[in-house]
């Protein structure tokens, strides 16, 4: 025997595990439930006669139950398959559930059209291209960032660049913008002669591949042509 | 219970609990080798040993220091060579051996050079010209960063990004004869990423961006001119390396105006790209010696005494920041069906001295 009041007075007042309490309303989880509010009228469980819609991999098929399969769980929910075209699983909806009562046909098709809607959105944004978020893992934000204060600590970038800059003034890079005495100029290699030897150390990976640097700046194109051989050998004489 | 008995003879009397040992002053120095104060379970205790071993290394330190400066001086003093000074061993020093680091004599990088994607800009043969765009949200800090980068390079006009999709801003700029593509990427209100896309095949780096201070934020900072800046690349030692600066020196002029004394720096230290834009200018400084140093055995001080030296000075103007690559892939952006040359695992991390670019 179905005894839906006292399903339903068991059910609301006692506990019911679908049954999900928000600030602004009583939502029922169940995956049948047309509404999705929890309500005498929309309780799956409280009413023998119910139908739903529900989605399968973008296919919609109407689910109904009637108390004359109460008794065999198995066999409770009928499944019809809907069409895509929204016209006609309407008139589907109608033919099945013909003698209904009036609130179940409209809660169906309600459920039915904003689900239409859904899936008219989604395959819409599927088109389009979203950003993907990647998240690192927070060891490694911190090591980078260690590691880069380090690395910043190491290059000394000011006495680098202004050592690069005045190299190309040797170099004669500028020409004659600037007007050095030749004198100077000598005293300053002899300098460097003697300061050659502290200073190794602190880059002697760039000596090496210092000669072939020459490639990466701008001006050398037009000096050398391509191949930048005989610089190597030059530079290596310093 | 025994271990810490024998430490805490020899040990400070801090802790002072009854574990005094009569025995095992003479392990104490045996007891180094095979002690480390990480053995102790004793909070206290180890930090206590700890403690005491480094003073120790301390004293040990600063009395080497001491004597390698005296041998100096002497040395000075007596009139020969001071004993050459040790080379202090740094991470660039004990770099990873790695067989791409380019060679100055590689026929088959010329060759490649001469067949990439920039070359034909790096020859002169054609001028660059930068789109910059953003994500699709925009940042606080986004624009008034993008207004330095106009600033930085010649040639570069930005375009907002509506929500057009980045494949169609590639096709885009390449009708419109754009050279790359710079996307500015913002995550939490501040940029953090950027994408430079070679134009109209050309590969596609990821550069994830930290450290930015704008203009504004640095002392004294200087105005850029429009003059066209020097480019300074600096340690792109391998082949990943050299192409990534060929990739950044494409982005700028080749034709530097020397007048407007302006130069970009790309420096690359372990890894990381530091940016830095200068304007420079040459002194002639004169640098006097003290006479209270010891003056006689010192005949090559005697010529730097009374001469001037060319110093660079610089001032710094434009934003600074620092770049990491993440990835490097070839053909224009495309994250699906694009072809990966070079992709950051955080397994290449695992050790402190090997470097990739």
């Amino acid at each position: 025997m179905q005894h839906d009041e006292v399903i339903w007075q068991v059910i609301r007042h006692n506990h019911c595990s679908f049954m999900a309490k928000i600030t602004t309303g009583i939502f029922c989880r169940n995956p049948y439930n047309v509404t999705g509010i929890c309500n005498r009228s929309s309780c799956p469980l409280a009413n023998s006669r119910y139908a739903t819609i529900r989605d399968h991999e973008g296919i919609f098929y109407l689910y109904m139950k009637t108390i004359e399969r109460s008794h065999m769980p198995n066999k409770l929910w009928e499944r019809v398959k809907l069409p895509r075209n929204y016209e006609k699983a309407l008139e589907i909806i109608d033919k099945h559930m013909m003698y209904w009562p009036k609130f179940l046909v409209h809660k169906t098709k309600q459920r039915l059209t904003k689900m239409t809607q859904i899936r008219i959105r989604m395959r819409k944004l599927a088109l389009k291209t979203r950003e993907k978020i990647m998240t690192t893992p927070r060891k490694e934000k911190k090591r980078e960032a260690r590691r880069e204060e380090k690395a910043e600590k190491a290059a000394v970038l000011d006495k680098s660049i202004e050592k690069e800059l005045l190299e190309r003034l040797k170099r004669g890079v500028y020409g004659d913008i600037y007007n050095f005495p030749v004198k100077e100029y000598n005293k300053v290699l002899d300098m460097d002669g003697l300061q050659a030897a502290s200073e190794d150390e602190e880059e002697p990976e760039i000596e090496y591949v210092e000669g072939y640097e020459e490639l990466e700046e701008e001006d050398d194109m037009e000096d050398f042509g391509g191949l930048a051989i005989e610089e190597a050998g030059e530079d290596d004489d310093n | 219970m025994a271990v810490k008995r024998k430490k805490s003879n020899t040990g400070d009397m801090i802790v002072p609990c009854g574990k005094e040992d009569s025995n095992s002053t003479e392990k104490k120095s045996n007891g180094k080798e095979h002690l480390l104060p990480s053995m102790i379970k004793n909070k206290e205790k180890r930090s206590a040993v700890h403690a005491q071993l480094k003073h120790q290394k301390k004293l040990e330190k600063r009395k080497k220091a001491k004597a390698r400066e005296a041998d100096e001086k002497r040395a000075l003093e007596i009139g020969e060579e001071p004993p050459p000074r040790k080379i202090p061993r740094t991470i660039e020093n004990t770099r990873e051996f790695d067989e791409t680091i380019c060679k100055p004599d590689d026929e088959e990088l010329f060759a490649g050079n001469d067949g990439d994607e920039f070359s034909s800009i790096l020859k002169h043969e054609s001028t660059s010209k930068i789109l910059i765009t953003t994500c699709r949200f925009n940042s606080t800090r986004g624009p008034a960063f993008i207004s330095e980068l106009l600033s930085v390079i010649p040639n570069a006009h930005y375009y907002k990004r509506g929500t057009y999709d980045l494949k169609k801003i590639v096709e885009y700029a390449t009708n419109k004869d754009f050279t790359s593509i710079i996307v500015v990427h913002t995550n939490r209100r501040e940029p953090d990423a950027l994408l430079v896309i070679g134009l109209p095949d050309g590969p596609t780096a990821h550069f994830k961006l930290s450290k930015l201070v704008l203009r504004k934020d640095i002392k004294n900072h200087g105005n850029p001119t429009s003059h066209q800046p020097e480019l300074v690349l600096t340690n792109f030692t391998t082949r990943l390396g050299h192409r990534i600066g060929r990739l950044i020196q494409s982005l700028f002029p080749q034709d530097p105006n020397f007048r407007g004394r302006q130069v970009v720096t790309f420096h690359n230290q372990r890894d990381f790209i530091f940016f830095r834009h200068h304007r420079y200018i040459f002194e002639s400084k004169e640098s006097k010696q003290s006479d209270s140093k010891a003056t006689k055995g010192k005949d090559t001080m005697d010529e730097k005494s009374a001469q001037e030296k060319t110093v660079a000075r610089l001032q710094e103007c434009g934003p600074r920041f620092t770049l990491k690559l993440i990835s490097l892939q070839q053909g224009t952006f495309d994250t699906k069906g694009g072809e990966y040359e070079w992709v950051h695992k955080p397994e290449m991390d695992t050790s402190r001295r090997r470097f990739f670019l």
